[in-house]
């Protein structure tokens, strides 16, 4: 074959090669977006974090703001302690309330800040005070099905009551 | 059959793997400790990718589009009984772009490059021109064998990458304009899904990795082959195999280490 139809072959592949590999990175990747900007580590522990992952989105208001950077367990309180990189274009008042929630009724969990209002901001290495632990489905139904039981059982009860009464 | 019989047939099968593991090894030290030359002289390693590269993109782009397409399908199916249809582009390009672009791109590969190469060099070899390279003293292994390695290396990765782009078109194509997904979501929701170093990275090296692995399978097929027709056929027929299943064990390996946890 011609070298210069050749070249122009390769050419044309290697370009289209990299034209796709541009086009996943801008089209269809985030490339982590604000993550490289600069960020401040703030500290929250839950009682109990349900299924909260490192990485997992920090949003306030909604909108994104951060993100779960590391999950540990304290052996003194027996708490979850979760670390959050906020970026620091956002700030928050010194008594701004951390909860754990899920994005629809099956999604992800994520951490929601609600702001407060303190005069003073929350800086590098803060804790937040105020905190609201994950709902764990299984208590939720448990709570549910105890408390119909002891309904059901005290109807039961009062009903053998009033057959007992019948009966002589 | 007496059982002395069997262990020593199944001794000679076993030192057998392992001595043609060794050469195949040595053969391919050998590869890269002499591609110098191929490097130096790019235009061979250009015809090279012409060869396994640019004349595999046709197979590459019509099976991108159609594994996109059915993905677009079944993805849609699925989603749907949840109520979550709008997630149909996070699964289109995350099961792209980690794992069937860069395992089905280099199944394609080598069943369409790999196979040649091994005739290509095999049939060199049966027409003794390798032997009278060598006695016009050209390295055979550094003007024949290593810049179609190279080639081959070089071509994967990019193979890849076109395929996973086109499978996430076709995937476009029968999410949001046949089945009515909607638009921005479908790109936002794989935006915020996929993520470059974790995702498209990890793609990349693991088409390279594959690439490397069928090209130098192929090549060391071609090279040790029996130099008969008989031999060809049979060495084509084991790159095709061999490559294939080094490429799904690869892959399993890979994905254990990149895609842990998380």
């Amino acid at each position: 074959m011609d070298r210069t139809l050749l070249d122009f072959w390769v050419g044309l592949f290697v370009t289209l090669g990299i034209a796709a590999l541009f086009a996943l990175a801008l089209k269809v990747s985030n490339s982590e977006g604000f993550s490289r900007g600069s960020t401040y580590t703030v500290v929250a522990s839950f009682n109990n974090i349900g299924a909260l992952k490192v990485r997992a989105p920090v949003k306030s208001a909604g909108v994104v703001v951060g993100r779960v950077s590391a999950i540990h367990f304290d052996n003194k309180t027996f708490e979850a302690l979760v670390s959050m990189q906020l970026d620091s274009r956002y700030t928050f008042p010194k008594d701004t309330s951390a909860s754990i929630l899920t994005s629809g009724l099956l999604g992800e969990q994520y951490l929601a800040l609600d702001p407060g209002g303190d005069s003073h901001n929350l800086v590098n290495g803060d804790t937040i005070k105020i905190t609201q632990s994950a709902v764990v489905l299984e208590n939720l139904i448990s709570q549910f099905l105890y408390n119909k039981a002891s309904d059901s059982g005290n109807q039961n009860n009062g009903g053998g009551a009033a057959k007992a009464g019948v009966k002589p | 059959m007496k059982p002395n019989n069997l262990f020593s047939r199944i001794g000679r099968l076993s030192l057998n793997s392992i001595t043609r593991l060794g050469t195949a090894t040595r053969f391919l030290l050998q590869v890269l400790m002499r591609s110098g030359t191929s490097w130096r002289r790019f235009q061979l390693i250009i015809r090279e990718i012409y060869s396994s590269g640019v004349l595999s993109l046709i197979i590459i782009v019509a099976s991108g589009l159609f594994v996109g397409m059915v993905l677009g399908l079944q993805g849609y199916q699925t989603l749907q009984t949840y109520g979550s249809a709008q997630s149909l582009g996070v699964l289109v390009a995350l099961s792209l772009v980690r794992e069937l672009g860069p395992v089905v791109a280099a199944l394609l590969f080598a069943s369409r490059a790999g196979s040649a190469i091994t005739a290509e060099v095999g049939l060199m070899k049966t027409t003794e021109q390798l032997q009278a390279m060598e006695m016009m003293a050209v390295d055979p292994i550094a003007r024949i064998v290593a810049p179609r390695f190279w080639g081959g290396v070089i071509s994967m990765p990019l193979l890849a990458a076109i395929f996973s782009m086109t499978g996430i078109y076709g995937g476009y194509l029968i999410g949001v304009r046949l089945l009515g997904v909607d638009d921005g979501t479908f790109w936002s929701q794989m935006q915020s899904a996929v993520s470059f170093r974790e995702d498209i990275l990890n793609g990349v090296i693991k088409s390279t990795v594959f690439g490397f692995a069928v090209t130098a399978i192929a090549l060391f097929e071609g090279y040790d082959a029996v130099p008969t027709a008989e031999g060809i056929s049979r060495a084509t027929t084991r790159t095709v195999v061999t490559s294939s299943l080094a490429i799904l064990a690869l892959d399993f390996i890979l994905t254990a280490f990149m895609f842990r946890g998380a």
